[in-house]
């Protein structure tokens, strides 16, 4: 009994000391918040991800999951800014050649170290035609040398632009300088994958106990559709400053559905639905969160055929939208107005003053009719035209305000046509179409990831826009290390010769848990890296 | 019976075949393709995947190689939406958790519905027989995609007692959401059938007689009136369980529960041929197996009903 005793006495010490250290741990390092004793955050994503494969993945919520497993040669902090990531430091002479030194002490989650060589194995998977990959395109868009040849089979893959030097440097070429490349290197595409794994399992090395990862999380449980769960990776090379232990995420495809189960406390975070904002905002301010993102909401014009190859038709059309009814009526999520394709927080970009985005509704809504009436269309010849959209609430109320907008100001008869997304995406790459709704999120920081999207050979270019000058323009932006100013000037063209017309620049509009602190609000590319979030105590 | 059984058995190859070739064709007939997406992937890139794909030969061979796979391999090919995936990891996953609440829906409505069909026949023009017939309808009438989120606002968001959602492995509170929800107006069904199919029966001549003989009431139900009335109820049952695992779309949607339904939806609108045929041919068989289950069990509760 005695000895019983003094070991129930050991026991109750030593929980108390082991309490003590618990809690003079259990604050925030940095801003001193006391932290929740349980660090597990919940989340809710739209649909399963189309892959667990940094060199495969291509949909936003699989990126952020292959963030959290991987990681790349640089990563960016809650305000978007670029850090290091497995590259301690790295440096360009001219923008075209870039060298990468990797720091010594990150290791794959089997205790093996990442070295230069893994990152040239995976950019040479990722522009395999044998693996297929479809966002293999993301290494021509770095320009890295002979990309495309090696994509078409003509060269060997060991002519990439990618080259290890050693162990920790790594050497980039490009065919032609790329200021915001480091940029580029954050991307899932670009991160390192593990050969000796991916040859032992083959395709079922994303499989829960396969996967060998070098982020801060390795991969626990995976249930197609339902759930998959990453805990704490302790070989992760900065583990000390990750506060997160545990990430779950829970596919919910229906968001009402979503915000049900967050009221049900089964989330931490979750989006909040279309046109709800509002009504989160007043019950619950210090959980619904709306913030800028890198996206934008226009209508293409169909450039090739009539009425819209005349330039006065189109700007007619664009002038007589009225943003700020279609942002504060119709949406009442935050968004901005826009009369520029490129948002106005895209980094290094100047919004140019253009003029029509200065005047009045009014001066906009005279200015319409003035110029519709030079196309020669009036009330004895109304405008008769069709908006294609993709099925989806949001966005047929915007095509209806808008239409009304139309049909009230200028007196043109719109029809209303939407089709299922697949087949919405064919009949508008095939140019089938007189207006259809577009929209485009930044791949990168920089505005050329939205004015590509104007140049006449661009894949992306539904509008089939075809202006020389801005050809020339873009052309030439490519090369220079300050282009912005050539970004002003396509802008400026864009705003005379209205391909499209720029409604608003998206909001990101979310509810998060008070308890949850370290939200990337600040970053308008959303690239959510979990071990920067934790609890706080409540 | 076991004639019969192989007999259905050679019918159901060719039928397959032909839902197969079918779905095929008419699924190439849609627009677009899988790797359809808002950024055109360039040419280069497109050829190396519709070659890994065999999407770059014509449509009767793409048919002709699913086809043998299937045979030879009983390989129903990769998914070409979720890419680390083959189909038959989907089925895998997924199945058994569609089969599980699918049968404790099945369970729910094929006991509630009898009784409640019963009690009403019995109790006929009664209050109870109302309140059943009113339970019977309430059930029809609103369909699965209603019946969840009421369920939801009830049992998750009013009284805290059940998850909103998830499956965890198949535990039993995140069982009973989705399997009423979609239990419920198939139970609907069955209690109409049963009930009036029941009133027929106990207004039959040989009920009649039985009663004349003085044999007690609860005996007469139990021993004659059920089983012959049952007949009915029972050829409805091998098409609702089809229906249950096809309904079960909006459920695992809705609950995301990780069940097969929701890979007909985003098969669907993916264009992720590869599934669609895979769940066609799944929903196929389970079709044509439980037709045959239950002639099969016509043919033991009905001695005039020989094959």
């Amino acid at each position: 009994m005695k000895t019983l005793h003094k070991t129930l006495a050991a026991a109750v010490v030593s929980a108390s000391l082991m309490g003590t250290t618990v809690l003079a741990e259990d604050t925030h390092p940095v801003t001193g918040e006391q932290l929740a004793d349980e660090q597990v955050f919940t989340y809710r994503a739209l649909d399963e991800s189309s892959s667990l494969d940094p060199q495969v993945v291509e949909d936003v919520d699989g990126s952020y999951i292959v963030r959290d497993l991987f990681e790349g040669l640089l990563n960016s902090d809650p305000e978007g800014n670029i850090v290091p990531g497995v590259a301690e430091r790295w440096e360009t002479d001219d923008n075209q050649n870039w060298t990468f030194y990797l720091r010594d002490d990150a290791k794959w989650s089997d205790g093996e170290p990442v070295t230069a060589n893994d990152f040239v194995y995976a950019w040479r998977r990722a522009v395999d035609p044998e693996l297929a990959s479809p966002y293999a395109w993301y290494m021509s868009l770095m320009a890295l040398e002979n990309v495309d040849a090696v994509l078409e089979g003509e060269m060997e893959d060991t002519t990439l632009g990618v080259e290890a030097v050693d162990e920790h440097t790594l050497k980039v070429s490009l065919t032609r300088p790329m200021p915001y490349f480091d940029q580029m290197v954050t991307h899932a595409t670009t991160f390192p994958s593990p050969q000796w794994v991916i040859e032992e399992h083959g395709d079922d090395w994303t499989k829960p106990g396969n996967l060998v990862g070098n982020g801060a999380f390795v991969l626990t449980e995976h249930v197609i559709n339902e759930r998959l769960v990453r805990e704490r990776n302790d070989l992760y090379w900065d583990n000390d400053n990750n506060l997160m232990d545990k990430v779950v995420t829970l596919v919910i495809n229906d968001e009402n559905q979503a915000l049900n189960r967050y009221d049900a406390g089964e989330l931490d975070k979750t989006d909040i639905p279309a046109g709800q904002y509002p009504a989160q905002e007043s019950e619950r301010p210090e959980e619904a969160h709306v913030f800028p993102r890198l996206c934008n909401y226009y209508y293409s014009f169909n450039n090739e055929v009539a009425p819209f190859d005349d330039a006065r038709v189109r700007k007619a059309l664009s002038y007589a939208i009225d943003r700020n009814v279609v942002v504060d009526n119709v949406l009442q999520g935050g968004q901005f107005p826009a009369y520029t394709f490129t948002p106005a927080l895209t980094a290094g970009f100047t919004t140019p003053d253009v003029d029509w985005g200065q005047w009045t509704q009014a001066q906009r809504d005279e200015r319409a009719r003035e110029l519709l009436a030079e196309a020669g269309y009036g009330p004895d010849n109304p405008l008769r035209t069709t908006l294609l959209y993709n099925t989806d609430e949001a966005h047929r109320k915007v095509a209806i305000a808008v239409t009304a907008m139309w049909k009230q100001k200028l007196g043109v008869e719109a029809t209303l046509e939407n089709q299922e997304w697949t087949t919405f995406l064919t009949t508008r790459g095939e140019g089938d179409f007189e207006i259809a709704r577009g929209a485009w999120c930044g791949d990168y920081n920089e505005a050329s990831t939205f004015l590509d999207l104007m140049q006449s050979g661009s894949g992306y270019n539904d509008a089939n826009y075809d202006s020389a000058e801005y050809d020339r323009l873009s052309a030439e932006a490519q090369t220079m290390t300050d282009p912005s100013a050539n970004y002003t000037q396509m802008e400026e063209l864009a705003a005379e010769d209205m391909p499209n017309a720029p409604v608003y620049h998206y909001t990101g509009i979310i509810m998060v848990k008070p308890d949850l602190k370290g939200w990337p609000y600040e970053d308008v590319q959303q690239n959510i890296y979990s071990r920067n979030l934790y609890k706080v105590a409540q | 019976m076991f004639n019969f059984v192989l007999r259905r058995i050679a019918v159901a190859i060719p039928t397959l075949l032909i839902l197969v070739s079918i779905s095929f064709f008419l699924m190439f007939s849609a627009p677009g393709g899988p790797f359809t997406s808002e950024r055109p992937i360039p040419q280069a890139v497109m050829e190396n995947i519709e070659a890994k794909y065999n999407l770059d030969k014509p449509v009767y061979q793409q048919l002709g190689i699913y086809i043998w796979n299937i045979v030879t391999d009983f390989d129903f090919g990769p998914s070409f939406r979720y890419q680390d995936r083959t189909v038959l990891d989907l089925i895998e996953s997924g199945f058994p958790v569609t089969l599980t609440y699918g049968f404790w829906a099945f369970v729910f409505a094929v006991t509630i519905g009898v009784a409640l069909g019963v009690i009403a026949a019995l109790k006929h023009n009664t209050a109870a027989d109302y309140t059943a017939v009113s339970i019977a309808i309430v059930g029809q009438v609103l369909p699965n995609f209603v019946m969840a989120p009421i369920l939801v606002l009830i049992f998750v968001l009013w009284l805290g007692w059940l998850p909103g959602g998830g499956w965890q492995g198949g535990q039993i509170e995140y069982i009973i959401l989705p399997a009423i929800a979609l239990g419920t107006s198939f139970l609907a069904s069955i209690a109409r059938i049963t009930r009036s199919s029941m009133l027929e029966v106990l207004n039959s001549n040989y009920i009649r007689t039985a009663r004349a003989k003085g044999l007690p009431f609860r005996y007469i139900v139990w021993r004659h009136a059920l089983k012959p009335a049952m007949l009915p109820v029972v050829s409805y049952l091998g098409p609702a369980f089809v229906g249950m695992i096809t309904g079960s779309v909006i459920i695992d949607s809705y609950f995301t529960t990780g069940g097969i339904g929701v890979h007909f939806i985003n098969g669907a609108l993916n264009r992720d041929y590869a599934v669609i045929m895979g769940f066609t041919i799944l929903l196929g068989t389970l079709t044509i197996v439980f037709n045959m289950l239950v002639d099969i069990l016509y043919a033991w509760i009905d001695p005039k009903i020989r094959y």
